[in-house]
């Protein structure tokens, strides 16, 4: 057995503790042993890869505890790609936070990162579903510290909000958990699969209710319609890179349900077509929602929100099917979409900041770095929009292609299709308020045509909400580091573009892994020599 | 006595609900507290409901009756995290209150509509008006 499936929990569970205790008052140390922490945790998501590349399922039992008793953690390839994708987003979006100064307009920002990491890295490791439940609370209680970093009215309500939204998931989690408990007598998934394919098809009315609920409960992490609605405010008061990491926190929804809908109630029992049916048109709502949000929102902040709540519907119309097809597609398009959510973030951060903490979609002078920064959101935007060539387009395409055969291919087709030319306008119509008519505006002052949403001409405007603390440019500890980490991101996307061929046939491997979960059920309950 | 606890979850349920719509964050905190209780029961009860029977495996009597103990560790730490997460959203909602000077949960009106643009015109003005 070996000790390295632990090591991304233990790690942050280790340091976090240790910077509240040590440096509580030495930023410098803080964010040198934060970004060492985060360094730790993407180191051992490498070798955690290379270890699960073979195929191979691992299994750690703790306390050494024989399985469905004892709890277990479980390492396949989706669990080490999520990994990774987690640290590489962690290590990147932390230099952000350090470059843009975000971390010093509060405490413990870079301890509750930590924190934070724990808990997706365990939810994404464990085998067990009332310990996928206690990770869950953990990464929420540190999201919850996240969220209102910084302070200001506007996001502590945005937070009350967001953590009665998620306790009442919670709640709706532990019922669907007794539920399935009191029919399976397990929590134990590897255990709990076993018993429901044993399970009489007529015998399964309470089964199904709760493979239903839990679905309502990943779906309320994912932010899939209609339980959406706390994701826009959210992530929109949220600060500029927290906004950026939660987007691995919905991913975590996604994987939850991949998890459960291919391990637990696989495709031959009833439970599944349920999960299907449900989930399909959900996505399909999804998608169109978030792109029609992209166009009609007026504050840029919601423009990305919008676009993460796209991006979850463009993800579950791939994943809905639970074919490896689907699947390899879906989780192309994961990697694709929370690297590409997560610099939409960052991008909209740097534009709010350099336009004094303005982040309404409206005329304002031109900004400082205009270039750069233009050049960075225009990127962005194709990647999220899903332009070639970066790789937003490719895992369209892979969706598209995934989907051919479907029944419900035209539907599928046309709401993807003509919900990528909504969100490329509502791009469009940002990039130009943002970048082209500021410069009109400094070059032709005083000419107030524009429906009054142009603002007087005069000295640049100081402050615009009073709850709103100023982020200034020249505040950050080094401006430089923040463009580092978005066009680390944005070289993410590429790199995914140009390693298409080899990535897809690693998710193709982890895709057919996923649909036989006979492998699973061998490696967690039998080959356990030496457990008591 | 399944109807009874099934009523009690039922009714802390119901008025759980009721209370987290009612939007006020008082009332919200208080419709969590009602719901954890329903779950906590709820989760309780899913290993059936058995009287005077101790929640222990005997090794050597093999005929011995118990109780199912795995729900009550459930629920042990399903409290325990509850009892957290309600110490948090008071935490939370308090802030809020003390900040913004209502206790609503849903977002004002600042959220959505585009707040006019102040210049420094406009602040020397107001600091005019003060003066």
């Amino acid at each position: 057995m070996t000790h390295w499936l632990i090591a991304p929990v233990l790690v942050p569970a280790i340091l976090g503790p240790l910077m509240i205790l040590w440096m509580r008052h030495d930023l410098l140390q803080q964010r040198v042993f934060g970004v060492i922490g985060s360094l730790l945790t993407l180191v051992v998501a490498i070798k955690l890869n290379v270890m699960a590349a073979g195929g191979e399922i691992f299994v750690y039992r703790l306390g050494n505890w024989s399985a469905p008793f004892g709890i277990v953690l479980m390492l396949d390839r989706l669990a080490a790609l999520m990994l990774i994708l987690t640290a590489i987003l962690a290590v990147i979006v932390q230099l952000y936070g350090i470059g843009s100064g975000w971390d010093r307009k509060g405490w413990h920002f870079h301890s509750l990162w930590l924190f934070q990491l724990m808990g997706v890295n365990g939810a994404f490791l464990t085998g067990d579903a009332f310990n996928l439940f206690v990770f869950f609370e953990v990464l929420l209680i540190a999201s919850y510290g996240l969220m209102i970093h910084g302070g200001g009215p506007m996001r502590l309500r945005a937070g009350v909000q967001y953590i009665s939204y998620n306790l009442a998931g919670s709640a709706l989690f532990l019922a669907a958990l007794g539920t399935l408990y009191s029919v399976t007598g397990t929590l134990n998934m590897a255990d709990m699969a076993e018993r429901v394919a044993m399970m009489p098809p007529e015998d399964t009315a309470v089964l199904r209710t709760g493979a239903v609920l839990l679905m309502l409960v990943f779906a309320i992490k994912a932010a899939l319609v209609p339980l959406h609605f706390w994701l826009p405010s959210t992530y929109a008061n949220a600060p500029g890179p927290v906004a950026a990491l939660f987007a691995i926190m919905s991913k975590v929804g996604v994987y939850a349900i991949i998890r459960f809908f291919t391990l637990v109630f696989p495709s031959d029992t009833i439970v599944e077509t349920i999960a299907t049916d449900l989930l399909l048109p959900a996505a399909l709502v999804t998608l169109t929602l978030g792109q029609i949000g992209v166009l009609g929102t007026r504050s840029l902040t919601r423009l990305a929100a919008y676009a993460a709540i796209a991006s979850i519907g463009m993800l579950i119309i791939s994943v809905a099917r639970f074919d490896a097809q689907g699947l390899t597609a879906g989780l192309y398009y994961m990697l694709h979409s929370t690297l590409a959510a997560a610099a939409l973030f960052l991008v909209v951060d740097m534009i709010a900041a350099r336009r004094g903490g303005d982040f309404w979609l409206r005329l304002r002078p031109a900004i400082r770095h205009t270039g750069l920064v233009s050049a960075l959101f225009f990127a962005t935007a194709i990647a999220v929009v899903g332009l070639p060539p970066l790789s937003g387009f490719l895992g369209k395409l892979m969706i598209l292609d995934a989907t051919r055969d479907d029944p419900w291919m035209a539907g599928i087709w046309a709401t993807i299709l003509v919900t990528s030319l909504i969100s490329l306008v509502g791009f469009g119509r940002a990039g130009s308020i943002l970048f082209w008519k500021s410069h009109e505006l400094d070059t032709e002052p005083g000419n107030d045509t524009d429906e009054g949403e142009r603002p007087a001409p005069g000295p640049i405007p100081t402050k615009l909400e009073t709850d709103e603390p100023i982020q200034d440019v020249d505040d950050s500890a080094a401006p430089w580091l923040a463009y580092l980490a978005t066009g680390g991101l944005l070289a993410g996307s590429v790199a995914l573009t140009i390693f298409a061929g080899p990535i897809t046939g690693y998710l193709q491997e982890t895709a057919d892994q996923l649909t036989q979960p006979a492998l699973y059920y061998e490696s967690v309950l039998q080959n356990q020599e030496g457990t008591r | 006595m399944e109807l009874l606890v099934a009523t009690a979850i039922g009714a802390c349920t119901a008025a759980g609900i009721y209370l987290i719509l009612r939007l006020r964050t008082f009332a919200v905190v208080l419709g969590m507290t009602m719901l954890t209780y329903a779950i906590n029961a709820f989760l309780f009860v899913t290993g059936r409901l058995v009287v005077n029977l101790p929640p222990i495996l005997q090794k050597y009597d093999e005929s011995a009756v118990y109780t199912d103990p795995l729900p009550q560790a459930l629920v042990l730490t399903a409290i325990v995290i509850s009892f957290g997460m309600t110490a948090v959203v008071v935490m939370m909602a308090l802030g809020a209150f003390i900040e913004s000077g209502d206790d609503r949960i849903n977002m004002p009106e600042d959220d959505r509509v585009m707040p006019p643009l102040k210049t420094i015109d406009d602040q020397s003005e107001a600091e005019d008006e003060k003066a």
